[in-house]
């Protein structure tokens, strides 16, 4: 009883002197921060954000409807688990200066991560908006693989794949090509947004999965087509609205290089939405609305590495080529070759990313962006040397671990749905729910 | 002529389709129904409270055949949905009065394949 009522009082007392004792030191970080900088950044983190809902919808529209609830869901729960993930140790694995395979563990849960700004990444936002921006790309790269396995995994199994991916691949890709002491980063490759840390890792991850578990059933017999093309449009209308956040938020300033990278964004998305359209129209006779947001979604992948390094003219040949390679990808080379990427994650994202990443290597210049180099056609071929030494790099890195974490959780849990909760459908089977209903 | 209406579990369409296909048998209509079952199939929660009804999620396919095709095209329904467990269905078979083909205006027994 005695201790019951003096507790509260000794802990409040302790906290105000704590207050008390640490508000100058607050005060004196404070000078070096930028508020145009930290309002733009903390802007950009929630546009971001967005983007997996986004993806959700780009996604959840492709799919039949008896399957639309668990691509949501599996791209909704990626927002919870890693939001977790990465304030309790995917941050400091992924950031934490060093030279290893992750950046170590001294910044777990944050601890360190303060309000103040840390220099190596950024001098003008604090670090914990540096660290919470970073907090949305981790979950949306995971939450693109989807697109690979969707419509046949179990809801477990993607839990426990999602998790272990995160941790054993992205982490550790994302330190050596942004952490300090990182060895790609040293190497000196250009990734201004993440075409290779993000789209190339996910889009190879999704051709592991892909291949390993195999086509859906009737795919042959009875091709399926998307349920919600709206939802489609949605997404990607949704997708090209975050992309602003992340590719010029990554210039974490509210300066000229955010600006460049804002225009190129959009430039390279809307030519890729053209040449897609108009590379059905050609060939197929009609420019469809999917072929316009698969497009724009491909031209948004390819613009990423190269935002902040660019300009508009490099936007506009870099969005018109992207659609040429990935729709050959996905509507010449997927079929004759036979694997189920259900959406296109390795198609998009993974052939968009690899021609970013080099892409950046040709255009990049120097008038753009002083802190970035000159590409093959500025006088500097090394650099499309290195970037192709970083996409290399992370092809085999991602194909080998996603492999054996596929394997790892195929034989603890087991990845595939069975065959009959294949044809009931995932919404029923994993979550007991429907999208739609036939009769009120 | 033989009006066959068959109501069968969802999941199943794709496997009596294919049945169907190895009897010849092409002409098929199929809608999604909602029936009331006696069985306790997979119903849906929300919100962790309510399941929903005893309606429950069925396909309907109607089916036009000439008397030889009758058979046939029973055997290859029931091979498609049958599990043996309650739920799977029923086939009904009903006399077929007439089968006008709109475009010609053919009828009977030629009008139907």
């Amino acid at each position: 009883m005695y201790f019951g009522k003096i507790y509260p009082l000794k802990i409040l007392f302790i906290l105000l002197v704590c207050i008390c004792f640490y508000l100058p030191a607050f005060a004196e970080g404070m000078p070096k921060i930028d508020t145009g900088d930290t309002a733009w950044v903390l802007i950009s983190s929630a546009l971001v954000m967005l983007m997996t809902p986004g993806l959700a919808f780009f996604y959840g529209g492709m799919v039949r409807k008896k399957n639309a609830l668990s691509i949501l869901m599996q791209c909704f729960i990626i927002l919870c688990v890693l939001s977790i993930q990465w304030v309790l140790f995917g941050y400091s694995l992924s950031f934490h200066p060093g030279g290893g395979f992750w950046g170590g563990l001294s910044w777990f849960g944050l601890n360190g991560v303060g309000f103040e700004p840390y220099a190596d990444y950024s001098s003008t936002i604090p670090h914990q908006l540096f660290m919470i921006f970073q907090a949305m790309f981790a979950i949306i790269t995971p939450a693109l693989i989807i697109g690979a396995f969707a419509e046949r995994m179990k809801f477990s199994a993607f839990l426990v794949f999602t998790l272990l991916w995160a941790t054993f691949v992205y982490d550790p890709l994302c330190h050596w090509m942004w952490g300090i002491g990182g060895f790609l980063k040293k190497l000196g490759a250009l990734d201004f947004a993440g075409g290779t840390v993000v789209h190339i890792n996910a889009g190879i991850a999704a051709l592991v999965t892909a291949l390993i578990i195999g086509r859906r059933k009737n795919l042959d017999s009875n091709p399926p087509a998307p349920h919600n093309l709206p939802f489609v449009l949605l997404g990607t209308a949704l997708l090209w609205f975050g992309w602003f956040g992340f590719n010029a938020g990554s210039a974490l300033a509210a300066n000229g290089l955010a600006v460049n990278a804002f225009v190129v964004t959009n430039t390279a998305a809307a030519a890729a939405g053209l040449s897609w359209a108009s590379l059905e129209w050609l060939r197929n006779g009609k420019p469809t609305i999917f072929g316009a947001a698969s497009g724009t979604v491909a031209g948004l992948v390819a613009i990423t590495p190269a935002a902040g390094f660019v300009g508009v003219i490099a936007a506009v040949v870099i969005g018109l080529l992207v659609s040429i390679f990935c729709f050959s990808a996905v509507s010449i080379i997927k079929p004759k070759l036979g694997y189920d990427d259900s959406l296109d994650a390795f198609g998009v994202h993974c052939i968009g990313g690899i021609w970013g990443a080099l892409a950046t290597g040709l255009f990049a210049s120097k008038a753009v962006n002083p802190l970035g180099a000159n590409g093959l056609f500025f006088g500097n071929p090394k650099q499309f040397f290195i970037q192709l030494v970083a996409v290399l790099f992370t092809i085999a890195y991602t194909l080998l671990v996603t492999f054996i974490i596929y394997k790892v959780v195929d034989l603890l849990i087991g990845v595939r749905v069975s065959e009959k909760e294949e044809l009931m459908g995932l919404d029923l089977t994993q979550h007991r729910e429907r999208a739609y209903t036939v009769l009120e | 002529m033989k009006l066959i209406i068959a109501i069968i579990q969802p999941y199943k369409l794709e496997e009596v389709k294919e049945e169907l296909y190895k009897q010849e048998v092409n002409l098929i209509t199929v809608s999604e129904v909602l029936g009331h079952g006696r069985q306790k199939g997979v119903t849906e929660i929300y919100r962790g409270a309510k399941e929903t009804g005893n309606l429950l999620r069925k396909v309907r396919l109607e089916i036009a055949v000439n008397e030889n095709f009758v058979e046939p095209t029973i055997k290859a329904i029931v091979k498609g949905a049958k599990t043996g467990e309650t739920g799977d269905g029923k086939i009904f078979v009903l006399d077929l009065k007439e089968c006008i083909r709109i475009r010609t205006e053919e009828r009977g027994s030629i009008a139907i394949g």
